[in-house]
């Protein structure tokens, strides 16, 4: 410890203080423990089998659920016989819409703070269908087995009209509300009259494919009432939103309903709330019992949205010079009309490229189909599938290295908004990368060859938006030993989370690692987080500040006239050592436990909300990248292997490397499967989905992922919290059109709708 | 609950016995069969586990192999006489399934597995003459790149989902059966039928016939094969095209060969025309694309597979090269 007391203390941030008024005073600090390699702490009890997940949890008299899914998409039960399910085997309930209880419609995301429907179809209430894989039935019964079966002793029969078809509905497009909250659309000088006078230009259409989720843990949820509380065990990416819609379907107090979901098998956008919730209450409300849900893997396909479908335009007009004039981005996705996400894939083209004149404007089109949600970062995925492809396009017809034309247009500013950006070190970032990557040695179209392989290269930039949720809150626990624990209301799902934030406060607070404890997943903990929109990060950070100030302030009140931290303010004093000493003479220390010790206290809590969101309206926040590969191509048969990968980062401060390589990484290894394999295939003459399983929908093996390398520019944001903008999506965004753009330069075949498989390429 | 008894056969009349009932089904590693009776495409009243019967691997008195029909898939493959005697073969079982399934898979099992088509397996929401005869099939018109180009019928165009039944099919491989009126020997072309009017009829087995071996004949040709297979990932993935064969020169022209292709026919297939058509000729790879083209010329793609004429007759000719290739060096 003596050799720590050299260490400069980490100052308290300021009454009222807001990532806008700058940076958060913990980016100071020189303990070493944000920027160091920390191994998960939860990974031990998973590998161990020990971390006990949704449907792990025992209850009492539990019942099995068992979902039986409608086989049509659009119209009507016109004969439901359950009378064989009823007395089948072990059987205690048969729920269907005739006897299911009353319930509101579950709040769709983005139409109340807290709200998490993927859709707000109601659920189970009349004998309408929707969309083919619409649960009609569920069954509980005291095994999982006795339930399936029952279930599908069911006989239903339907009155069905053809359901919409894309092509046919593409006719008829309609303009969504917002996206995401955001304007549908853009509008920068008069674009499509720039394109046309552009010296140069590429007008071009791309398509990609229905998505589903295949996060590692199928849904679950494992519940019970008490009266009117509802006890709910969950994998959840929002344990305070799932615990208030729930609440608004039941029509009770979301104090009511006591939340817990503290290991998630993966989220990826797709753990929020979906009928299986509602059904699993509501068969519990009606039978009395406790009750698990756990869906199949085909029932996530059936139940859980994923991405929809887009087909969208990109124009570029450009002078000789290859400055942009002119930047369209423009398309189309399928909807529900129970669903408000439109897949915001014209969101980079507002944000990442200078350009005299910009359009990017989005419609829907409806059709009958499970509503279509988050995934993988939504929007930016596809979408700079699309523009950066064009971008590699557009530089073979100026015949510019596709690099120098990305810089060529760098903004300063925000295109769109006019912002500034909070930080923005995307050329060190593409320079970095292509260096190390070995750019330099990018051949012509086509000319590399190994045996039947042709040889290409690739890049593309990566770009997703930086969000911190409102909201936010946080309690500290501080006990007479000095250890701090954390409460809030965030998820970890495997990315490193608890680590994370544990060394930020530790870092914070002056203490190791090993006296931070951070305790999440529960919905009795103060305030509201999403981990959602790579901002839970920052969204917790943002709460740990303004909770730290609030427990110093206690502290120094505590600490009163013996202690060598008499009449001194929260700003003059920092966390160091596990304790408190003034900023300008270090030597004026105490330990927390010796201040809860005289004061007599075994602890002290404190509670306090995170400051508004307000750097986002004053600075234009973006995580970016450069993203690198190679590839081969089987000049016979088709086939793409990638070779390397590279992905080159600015994402603000790094704080766990270990941490953020694996979510780099994994979202590179979405990125590949987006790119050459994943596709949802969604049989328009039923509306059905017909590979809901991981045999047939293809995400890479492991064979296909080759080695990946990561690196970032680690420049703290001053305007984020910790410094740190979000890494959680940035890594899929950008590789599609990598790989694209690597198999042209092998190929000289350029591909624009995936996945790219081995046909489009023969 | 649907009743089912398990029980393990001794032997193999044992196994003959205890599969009596009509709905019995054997059970060798379960890698198929089980996913069936979970999607309830297979229902059966009792499973008669034959992993007991013999799994041995023994050279025959002519310097052919005879395989028990529950030798693992694994076993084949690594076993060194089949891997330098049978190259083709030990190159096919590694290219399917995972290394867990292959351990697992008996050779008994992977002649009799059946179809992946989605439809087959969408038993609540899909029709499908193979599952349900007479019922329709939702493949024709729908999602069918997976599906055959050759040896279809207007009922089925299932394609025969195994990678190592398509290197036994060109090794001539001699398929043992068993039944309560004896033993008989099946020549493997004659094991799979094509689908006609009644693709549920998969096999030339009568019901309760139980695979006890397969054969390898000698075959000097063998020693020069190989096994291709092309697919949408790198691994675990069914074939899209994927060709057995093998070759032997006569200087420079074909003294003879073994073509047979997997992924597109509802049976392990036989290119018959093709060996015909380079017998004899010069190992050109004009000769093998005229070969896989002469083979090609009854093919029927439909909406989603056309690619996959083009992609059989250029692996063809890829694969006789390399094993041109390998011959003159």
């Amino acid at each position: 410890m003596s050799s720590a007391k050299s260490t400069p203390a980490v100052p308290i941030a300021p009454e009222g203080w807001t990532p806008q008024a700058g940076p958060d005073p913990v980016l100071r600090a020189k303990h070493g423990l944000i920027g160091a390699q920390v191994s998960r702490l939860d990974g031990a009890l998973k590998v161990r089998g020990e971390a006990r997940f949704a449907a792990e949890y025992p209850m009492e008299g539990m019942a099995y659920a068992s979902l039986r899914y409608s086989t049509i998409a659009r119209g009507r039960i016109t004969a439901l016989d359950t009378s064989a399910a009823e007395t089948a085997a072990g059987v205690v309930l048969v729920m269907t819409h005739r006897n299911a209880p009353r319930m509101q419609p579950p709040p769709l995301f983005l139409t109340a703070p807290k709200a998490a429907g993927g859709s707000d179809l109601p659920v189970m209430q009349d004998d309408s269908i929707h969309w083919n894989g619409e649960p009609v039935a569920v069954v509980l019964a005291e095994t999982q087995e006795q339930a399936d079966h029952a279930a599908a002793l069911i006989e239903v029969l339907y009155e069905s009209s053809p359901p919409r078809r894309f092509e046919e509905a593409r006719a008829h497009p309609r303009t969504p509300n917002s996206l995401v909250g955001q304007p549908v659309q853009v509008l920068v000088g008069d674009a499509e009259a720039a394109l046309a006078d552009a010296a140069h230009s590429v007008d071009l259409t791309y398509r990609t494919p229905r998505h589903n989720h295949n996060a590692i843990e199928p849904h679950a949820v494992t519940l019970a009432w008490d009266g009117d509380d509802l006890i709910v065990h969950d994998a959840s990416q929002g344990v305070k939103l799932h615990a208030w819609t729930l609440a608004q379907v039941f029509g009770i107090d979301e104090s009511q309903v006591h939340l817990t979901s503290p290991y998630v098998g993966g989220g990826f956008g797709g753990k929020t709330v979906w009928s299986h919730h509602l059904l699993g209450a509501a068969a519990s409300k009606l039978s009395g019992r406790p009750v698990r849900v756990t869906l199949s893997r085909e029932g996530v396909y059936r139940l859980v949205g994923g991405r929809t479908n887009t087909e969208q335009r990109i124009a570029i007009g450009g002078d000789d010079d290859g400055r942009f004039t002119a930047l369209i981005h423009t398309g189309v996705s399928a909807i529900t009309p129970y669903n408000a996400l439109a897949e915001q894939f014209t969101f980079p083209a507002r944000h990442i490229y200078a350009t005299a004149t910009l359009k990017t404007d989005q419609q829907v089109v409806d059709m009958d189909m499970l509503s279509n949600s988050f995934m993988r970062a939504p929007g930016e995925s596809v979408g700079t599938f699309a523009l950066e492809s064009a971008i590699d396009e557009l530089a073979i017809e100026l015949d510019l290295d596709p690099i120098e034309l990305r810089i060529r247009n760098e903004p300063e500013k925000d295109p769109s908004s006019g912002l500034q950006f909070s930080a923005r070190h995307l050329v060190e970032a593409w320079r970095a990368g292509a260096e190390r990557f070995g750019w330099d040695r990018r051949a012509a179209p086509g000319t590399r060859r190994q045996g039947e392989w042709l040889i290409g290269m690739g890049c593309a930039t990566a770009t997703y938006p930086y969000h911190r949720f409102p909201g936010g809150g946080a309690r500290i626990r501080l006990d007479k030993t000095g250890h701090a624990t954390v409460e809030v209301p965030a998820n970890d799902m495997g990315m490193g989370t608890s680590t994370t934030q544990t060394m930020v406060t530790a870092e914070r607070l002056g203490l190791p690692l090993e006296r931070v404890t951070v305790a999440y997943g529960d919905s009795s903990f103060p305030g509201s987080m999403l981990a959602g929109g790579s901002g839970q990060t920052a969204s917790i950070v943002g709460a740990v500040i303004a909770a730290q100030r609030a427990l110093v302030e206690q502290l120094l009140v505590l600490a009163g006239e013996d202690s060598p931290l008499a009449g001194l303010t929260a700003d003059e004093v920092g966390g160091r050592d596990e304790g408190l000493c003034e900023l300008a003479d270090p030597t004026r220390w105490e330990s927390y436990a010796r201040i809860l010790e005289r004061a007599g206290h075994d602890e002290v809590t404190v509670v306090a909300s995170a400051a508004d969101p307000d750097e986002t309206q004053a600075y234009s926040m973006h995580s970016t990248g450069a993203v690198f590969c190679e590839v081969r191509v089987n000049s016979v048969t088709g086939e793409t292997r990638v070779d390397r990968m590279l992905g080159s980062y600015d994402c603000g401060r790094i704080i766990n490397p270990k941490a953020a390589a694996s979510q780099f990484r994994g979202g590179i290894i979405m990125g590949i499967g987006l790119a050459l394999m994943e596709d949802t295939e969604f049989d328009e003459r039923t509306a059905r989905i017909m590979n809901p399983s991981l045999a047939e929908y293809h995400v890479p093996v492991h064979m296909d992922v080759p080695r990946i390398d990561v690196m970032w520019t680690d420049i703290p944001d001053p305007y984020a919290p910790a410094g740190a903008r979000g890494i959680g999506e940035i890594g899929i965004t950008g590789v599609a059109a990598a790989i694209a753009n690597a198999i042209y330069n092998a190929t000289g075949r350029r591909v624009r709708d995936l996945p790219i498989t081995l046909d489009k390429l023969l | 609950m649907i009743e089912l008894t398990y029980t393990r056969a001794a032997d193999a009349a044992d196994a003959i016995r205890r599969a009596e009932d009509e709905n019995a089904k054997y059970l060798g590693g379960g890698t198929n069969l089980v996913d069936l009776m979970r999607e309830t495409v297979e229902i059966p009243s009792a499973l008669v586990d034959v992993t007991g019967l013999s799994a041995e691997i023994e050279e025959t008195h002519d310097g052919g192999l005879m395989i028990g029909a529950a030798a693992r898939n694994t076993s084949v493959a690594e076993h060194p006489a089949v891997r330098t005697r049978y190259p083709m073969l030990t190159r096919a079982i590694v290219a399917g399934a995972s290394a867990q399934i292959r351990n697992m898979a008996t050779v008994g099992g992977n002649l009799l597995q059946r179809t992946r088509c989605t439809y087959f397996y969408d038993t609540d929401g899909s029709r499908c003459n193979r599952r349900s005869p007479g019922e329709g099939c939702d493949a024709i018109e729908g999602f069918n790149r997976m599906h055959a180009i050759l040896g279809a019928s207007s009922a089925c165009v299932a394609t025969h989902p195994s990678d190592m039944c398509v290197a036994l099919t060109a090794l001539d491989a001699v398929v043992h059966v068993r039944s309560t009126s004896g033993e008989r020997t099946v020549a493997f072309g004659d094991l799979h039928r094509l689908p006609g009017d009644r693709p549920d009829v998969e096999t030339s087995l009568a019901p309760g016939e139980l695979i006890t071996a397969v054969q390898l004949p000698p075959s000097e040709l063998a020693a020069h094969s190989t096994y291709r297979k092309v697919r949408d990932r790198s691994s675990y993935a069914f074939a899209l095209v994927s060709v057995a064969a093998a070759l032997e020169l006569d200087g420079d022209a074909i003294a003879d060969a073994r073509v047979a292709l997997g992924g597109v026919a509802p049976t392990p297939w036989r290119a018959w025309r093709a060996e015909e058509a380079l017998r004899g000729r010069p190992a050109t790879e004009a000769t093998f694309l005229e070969a896989a083209d002469t083979e090609l010329a009854e093919a029927r793609p439909l909406a989603g597979n056309a690619f996959k004429v083009d992609l059989t007759r250029r692996t063809v000719a890829a694969v006789l090269q390399q094993l041109t290739e390998g011959a003159r060096r």
